[in-house]
């Protein structure tokens, strides 16, 4: 669903590259994190594989096909919600579909509620983003983020400014919204236990420049709870990763 | 609301003793020629009421409304050529700058020069004045846009004008009305200026005719019934404002 082949990027005025020959794939219908200490690269993978920035060298697929060739390939959820304060939440969830076109208003109304009353927020379709705590923010945000209709969903540490509790309900709530809409889903995390939680699959950017990201599979089976984290496998996993990450630090 | 009242108190006790000061002071200089007291000047505002209103009153405010309206214009669209492109802006934004430097009110007798005595000599001088704030709000507003959001709608596949269209457009919205706040009292200014130094009609041209003739209530006159236009125009942008902008400070 996603691949970099050979990629290599240098931020302009800066020594290292942030990545040089980075190569990986994600299939489809995968749920992968990739963790790495904050200043890693992480974000810079993801803005590469959203078209927000260009490779310098190799080629990145969506779906099999070249980005550079395609358009709306990904949706894209960044780390503060970006609910635009001047539209209702309702007409925030439209924005998507109001730039592709094509959709009549009412079918564009009728797309929104449904989205809405998917992520438990159909009441709220006429509040302003402002009347919304944290966590109903980020489900409106990544409500936005399904109607822009793609397959391949491109996370950006989407709870690392929510509280705790609010961070483990949102999780738990973001796999159940995982199992049911079939998404592939690439989530940027500093989180150890979220990347653990959440995912099929972890990759670990752990150097500077990233020239490979290690793959850890994560052995939950889904569906999954918070308890299951206390599984002393889980624990040992855990533990190696944020060994490797510390390490790199 | 009497929550409400209570915060205006203070100012308007303040405004009070200043008129209280102000008309003490008046009584025992006993010179209205010099220091006519608010009393005196409200009546002589009374008593010149049908001049005031029906020729002066309506000759700054045409002045005051086509300078302004020429203001916004140029204002917004300097601002729209220099967000979209940077040369312009580099080009642009010093000279804009420095025009502030110019002593419009010096300049304005060339004008007359140029015009005669016609309204467009006012305008002139109006829009002088009141462009700068307007081209200079309206660009902060549309660099107030959070350069995360236009790349969440490139993500979403849109184009430049749809980018201007839904984020650049409302995001510069609560700026414009700032700018506006602003360029109301200023084009009345301006419009008032411009008729002091070359008019033969108006509230800026009346108050100085009173001047020569000694008539110091004569000169307030006009010119408190220019703060009470301005202050009322300022009331109905801040009413607009509230409809439209409804997310500021968010």
């Amino acid at each position: 669903m996603l691949s970099f082949e050979d990629v290599a990027f240098q931020y302009e005025g800066e020594d290292l590259p942030m990545l040089d020959g980075l190569s990986f794939h994600i299939e489809r219908g995968e749920f992968v994190s990739l963790i790495g200490a904050s200043g890693c690269g992480k974000s810079t993978i993801l803005r590469l594989a959203s078209g927000l920035l260009q490779p310098a060298h190799g080629a990145i697929r969506a779906a099999g096909a070249d980005i550079r060739t395609q358009r709306r390939w990904c949706g894209y959820m960044p780390q503060s919600d970006l609910l635009f304060p001047w539209r209702t939440v309702g007409q925030n969830l439209r924005l998507p579909l109001e730039l592709r076109g094509g959709l009549s208003p009412a079918e564009m109304d009728a797309r929104v509620l449904e989205t809405l009353r998917r992520v438990g927020l159909d009441d709220c379709r006429d509040k302003r983003p402002a009347e919304l705590s944290g966590g109903m923010r980020q489900r409106a945000a990544f409500a936005r983020t399904l109607l822009t209709g793609s397959d391949l969903l491109l996370l950006d540490e989407p709870f690392s400014a929510l509280d705790f509790i609010t961070r483990v309900t949102m999780r738990e709530w973001l796999l159940r919204q995982w199992e049911q809409t079939h998404k592939t889903i690439l989530f940027i995390t500093h989180d150890v236990e979220e990347a653990l939680f959440l995912s099929g699959r972890v990759l670990v950017a752990a150097e500077r420049p990233i020239r490979a990201l290690r793959s850890v599979p994560v052995p939950l089976a889904m569906p999954r709870t918070t308890e299951d984290l206390a599984a002393p496998e889980v624990q040992r996993l855990k533990n190696e990763l944020i060994g490797l990450l510390r390490k790199e630090g | 609301m009497p929550k409400r009242k209570n915060v205006y108190l203070p100012s308007a006790l303040l405004v009070a003793l200043f008129l209280i000061v102000w008309q003490a002071l008046a009584m025992g200089m006993d010179a209205a020629y010099i220091l006519p007291s608010p009393v005196q000047v409200v009546l002589r505002l009374w008593a010149l009421r049908g001049p005031l209103f029906t020729a002066h009153l309506p000759a700054t405010m045409s002045v005051t409304l086509i300078g302004l309206g020429f203001s916004l214009a140029l204002g917004v669209a300097l601002a729209l050529l220099m967000d979209a492109s940077p040369t312009a802006e580099h080009a642009l934004y010093p000279l804009i700058v420095a025009s502030q430097t110019i002593p419009t009110t010096a300049l304005a007798p060339l004008f007359v020069l140029w015009f005669g005595y016609t309204i467009w000599s006012k305008v002139l001088v109006t829009v002088l004045m009141t462009f700068f704030p307007v081209v200079i709000t309206v660009f902060d507003g549309f660099r107030s846009v959070r350069t995360d959001m236009i790349d969440l709608m490139t993500t979403f596949g849109a184009t430049r004008g749809q980018i201007f269209r839904k984020l650049k457009l409302p995001a510069a919205l609560p700026y414009f009305f700032s700018a506006l706040k602003m360029a109301v009292p200023l084009s009345i200014i301006g419009a008032a200026i411009g008729e002091w130094l070359g008019a033969q009609e108006g509230l800026g041209y009346f108050s100085r005719r009173m001047m020569t003739q000694l008539d110091g209530a004569g000169v307030f006159a006009p010119i408190l019934l220019l703060s009470l236009v301005a202050m009322a125009l300022v009331g109905v942008v801040s009413l607009l404002e509230k409809r439209a902008v409804t997310w500021r400070g968010e």
